[in-house]
């Protein structure tokens, strides 16, 4: 018997035994996939829970559920990975040993990593909604707001669902107008990198958006700390924004086990292959999802379909044929933006977010950087497609290249092309 | 392409002026960049821009301020003082290397 372990039951991992188990022969290959729990959750659900559109029943499935019956799954806390030996410990003594592993534990929000965010106004004035916990307290707090400063900040890049505190801000925005307060509130978006967004097409067509919600925006503000005392953000070049309330995205890291095992890089990433995911230091091991350090978003689309490319690749690769599939860094975010409406981002790592048009079947086409209802509808929608097809590695109704069918290319980008 | 001639010499720079191939960089290539961007280089600049030349070779990504602390050892706050506003940006200018990328 072959063993396959893979750390990690969330998306990522969960679509990849899901495919795998129906391609590789029955019987000869042992898989084993190691989580630290029994509840899988819809993380892009954490976004509406503050707002009272989702709860956690919405979110949370037993993660059991998803995986085949024949995977076993190890609930246990990982200690570390010993590459040469080829074996994971974990914390209770238990050792696995593998010939091939696929490493799928993510990133988790690190508020210990800021000076003062973990401080006395930890969930009292500052709050994060990163995590399921955090959500759920940001919706008492929003409910209790009177009015004043909210502050929506992003402490380092990159982070998991890099449009989500831009969602936030949007949908806090349409939360608070709605409600009559949003005269009694200034609303500020904090981010170190230099626009709204990264690549310039998106990042000019959000930063408008902010604009037209009276939505103030700080570039270029890398965080030093947080003053808990005066209820300041402080950056190191010495700016300082106050706050009522702040809802921070914080530092957004690996496991700490893979720093442990040598295998992270500062931010306990896993350096890989931008194009099959396989390790650069290690030829058994893979990383997948948003544990990768391939240069595009951290999002369930990118550990969508770079998770189709791998296991096409695998089954060359573990017959000794090099793999001939290659990611293109394809990436596909639906970006709320309040008010019943979304957009479409469609992008890969060559090209940026563009405007025009997304064929889709069923609902499509839908508009790309363009804010309709029916984007909006096809997000919502999502959650659905995401337990019963998606974790399943059912076929979507997305290709997992990135086409460029339906965009338009702005005639300066394709002359420098 | 655009191309451009520092110190005498003809170099290929995207839009933004940084080098297209970092093999094109030297010394005096810095100085003369540094200069354009406001900054005069002594030998604390040059600390750092010999670590993220090194650190881009072993990794082929340039230094983010994170990596300039944690595998530099230069705090943060030190960098700012160096490069004053966007200091990882400025530090890639200056050193040859790509633009940071935007992490999306």
């Amino acid at each position: 018997m072959r063993k396959l372990v893979v750390l990690g039951g969330g998306a990522a991992g969960t679509m990849v035994v899901n495919r795998l188990s129906r391609k590789l022969p029955p019987g000869e290959w042992d898989i084993t996939v190691v989580d630290k729990g029994a509840d899988h959750h819809y993380q892009p659900g954490y976004l509406f829970v503050p707002f009272g559109y989702y709860n956690r029943h919405d979110i949370v499935r037993e993660r059991r559920s998803f995986l085949p019956d024949s995977v076993r799954l190890v609930l246990a806390e990982i200690d570390r990975v010993d590459p040469e030996l080829k074996q994971v410990l974990l914390t209770d003594g238990t050792e696995l040993g593998y010939d091939y592993l696929v490493i799928a534990t993510g990133v988790e929000p690190r508020p210990d990593q800021t000076p003062g965010m973990l401080g006395p106004e930890w969930r009292k004035s500052i709050f994060d909604f990163y995590t399921l916990e955090g959500a759920e307290a940001l919706r008492e707090a929003l409910l209790t707001f009177k009015k004043g400063r909210i502050v929506v900040h992003v402490t380092e890049t990159p982070i998991k669902c890099p449009p989500a505190p831009l969602e936030f801000a949007f949908l806090l925005d349409s939360w608070l107008t709605r409600r009559r307060r949003r005269l009694d509130t200034t609303i500020t978006f904090v981010t170190p990198l230099d626009g709204a967004f990264t690549r310039p097409i998106a990042s000019q067509r959000l930063g408008q958006m902010l604009k037209t919600r009276g939505i103030e925006l700080e570039t270029d503000f890398v965080t030093e700390r947080i003053d808990d005392e005066h209820k300041s953000l402080v950056s190191y070049d010495e700016r300082e924004i106050p706050f009522d309330l702040l809802v921070t995205v914080p530092v957004n890291m690996g496991a700490d086990y893979l720093a442990r095992s040598g295998l992270g890089d500062d931010l306990n990433c896993v350096r890989v292959d931008p194009a099959t995911s396989l390790s650069t230091a290690h030829p058994e091991i893979f990383a997948l999802g948003d544990t990768s350090n391939i240069p595009t978003s951290k999002a369930g689309s990118v550990a969508h379909f770079s998770v189709e490319v791998f296991v096409h690749n695998f089954l060359e690769y573990i017959e000794g044929r090099p793999m001939t599939a290659s990611f293109d860094g394809h990436a596909n975010c639906f970006v709320e933006a309040g008010y019943e409406k979304a957009i479409v981002l469609d992008f890969n790592y060559a090209t940026e977010p563009l405007p025009g048009k997304f064929p889709i079947p069923v609902l499509g086409p839908l508009s790309l950087l363009e804010e309709t209802r029916v984007n909006h509808l096809a997000k919502l929608a999502f959650r659905r497609l995401y337990w019963s097809a998606l974790l399943r590695g059912r076929p979507l109704p997305i290709t997992t290249h990135m086409s460029m069918a339906g965009k338009h290319v702005p005639t300066d980008l394709a002359k420098g092309a | 392409m655009p191309t451009t001639t520092l110190a005498g010499h003809t170099v290929d720079v995207n839009e933004e002026g940084f080098l297209i191939d970092p093999a094109d960089w030297s010394d005096d290539l810095a100085a003369v960049l540094a200069a354009q961007i406001g900054i005069t280089l002594d030998d604390a600049h040059w600390d750092v821009i010999r670590f993220a030349r090194k650190d881009f070779e072993a990794t082929g990504e340039s230094p983010t301020i994170r990596r300039l602390s944690t595998a530099g050892g230069i705090p943060p706050k030190r960098f700012f003082e160096l490069f004053p506003q966007k200091p990882a940006k400025k530090l890639a200018y200056v050193a040859g290397l790509p633009k940071p990328r935007g992490c999306v």
